[in-house]
């Protein structure tokens, strides 16, 4: 199978890679670009595990090919933090207990920052309709919604 | 598998033509993806539609809308301007999957898909949309309800894509609403729907309606009888109880997990009479 060549911005970077045309974004990020944020749990876009933002919009990367992401901008959870400093969301999460397997996790902070990025002050409702395309078999999602909410609540008076 | 990404519609419909295995249109890959990771489709070639000029565009277009083949479910929602205008269609295309797929699900791919249970379907029928289609004999355009004829099926041939559909501009006191039934509240597939668009006039009378159904046939259904039983009436207690019987008569369903014959029967003329009741509210009739 021929190889593609494609030239795209990861998490600020310009980063280089070749696939294969069937190959999917969230193969081309693990496999080849070590960037194993993104997780693969059903592979049809149902569980939002693998939640990217692909040009501002988030996506899950187990529905995009790595060759329709030419020239585009994309950010994984490997983006989220500020060198060693963790994202509010991410410490929000770590302080409520937010996760316990974790395999999700990644794919809901990168929703959930898509989310607050829009909106900064939703409602509970609202929040669980945005991460309904996230599944979570660990937590039953309480704790999710405390972690976001005491995130924006903190990002709203930084 | 070749992957190609032309630059016009008239390049993709010579690739698609000229193209002797199985092919796939992708737009935002939402179903495609799907069927590839599933097995179900294994193509020579993949078509990425979205290097064409106008193809995730909505362009105001005498008075209406053309929405490109490839302008996403989070793009639609976004445009207030369309949303105003054809509150059912937006609303529809938005219920189709998480907010992750809303990132890329297009309504043209929706259509293309050939569900008979597809959210924006229905609301495009009864919005009495046009899609435009590219192919090797140059383009035409053609009544969205001309385009499902089975499940998985469409009317369009060898080469040809649809590039974009427009919502015709709504003659005043108009308007158009869609609901559908789901067991969960949100990423579902609809075991039942109905768009509705309807005009009335001073007097509240209803002057036009065009009435589809989804999931309850082999398509999603423009059902004439529907728009019959309340063309003329106020939408009074007569005129709905006219509506849902006519809904569920039309109703030709299948016995499956998601919902038995008679429930789908029953609740397509439930949410007939329901989508026009906010049809002809939001149209400027009665409350």
């Amino acid at each position: 199978m021929k190889t593609i060549q494609v030239a795209t911005t990861i998490n600020g970077d310009a980063t280089e890679f070749v696939c294969a045309p069937d190959e999917s974004l969230l193969d081309v990020l693990r496999n080849r670009l070590g960037l194993t944020g993104a997780k693969e749990g059903c592979g049809t876009g149902d569980c939002g595990a693998c939640t990217v933002t692909l040009d501002g919009r988030m996506v899950c990367s187990c529905l995009v090919l790595g060759a329709e992401v030419e020239g585009s901008t994309i950010t994984t959870i490997e983006g989220m933090s500020t060198g060693d400093a963790l994202h509010p969301l991410q410490q929000a999460f770590i302080d409520h207990a937010a996760l316990q397997c974790g395999i999700c996790t990644p794919g809901i902070l990168v929703a959930a920052k898509a989310l607050l990025d829009r909106n900064p002050d939703p409602t509970d409702t609202e929040l669980r309709y945005w991460l309904a395309g996230n599944l979570c078999r660990c937590t039953g999602y309480d704790k999710i919604i405390a972690a976001v909410q005491d995130a924006a609540a903190k990002m709203r008076t930084a | 598998m070749q992957y190609a990404k032309p630059k016009t519609a008239t390049e993709a419909a010579r690739l698609l033509g000229a193209e002797t295995g199985v092919t796939r249109v992708l737009a935002g890959g939402t179903d495609v993806m799907v069927q590839l990771k599933a097995g179900m489709v294994e193509p020579a070639l993949i078509v990425d539609i979205k290097g064409i000029p106008g193809i995730r565009s909505i362009t105001p277009e005498a008075g209406g809308f053309r929405i490109g083949a490839a302008v996403s479910g989070l793009e639609l929602g976004d445009h207030a301007a369309l949303c105003a205008m054809f509150p059912g269609v937006t609303e529809a295309a938005q219920l189709i999957g998480s907010k992750q797929v809303q990132g890329r699900c297009s309504m043209v791919g929706n259509l293309c898909n050939g569900s008979p249970a597809a959210d924006a379907v229905p609301a495009l029928f009864a919005a009495n949309a046009v899609v435009r289609i590219e192919g090797p004999n140059g383009s035409r355009d053609a009544a969205v309800e001309t385009i499902p004829t089975a499940p998985g099926r469409t009317s369009l041939a060898k080469g040809e894509i649809i590039t974009s559909v427009l919502l015709p501009a709504p003659v005043p006191h108009s308007a158009d609403a869609y609901l559908r039934f789901i067991p969960r509240t949100e990423m579902d597939i609809a075991v039942a729907s109905a768009g509705v668009s309807l005009t009335i006039d001073a007097s509240g009378t209803i002057t036009a309606a065009r009435v589809a159904l989804g999931a309850v046939a082999p398509t999603v259904m423009l059902v004439d009888a529907c728009a019959a039983a309340i063309i003329g009436t106020k939408l009074d207690a007569a005129a709905q109880a006219a509506l849902e019987q006519a809904a569920s008569a039309a109703c030709k369903p299948i016995d499956d997990k998601r919902g038995t014959i008679e429930f789908r029967t029953k609740v397509a003329g439930v949410l007939a009479r329901r989508a026009a009741l906010i049809a002809y509210e939001r149209a400027g009739g009665r409350k």
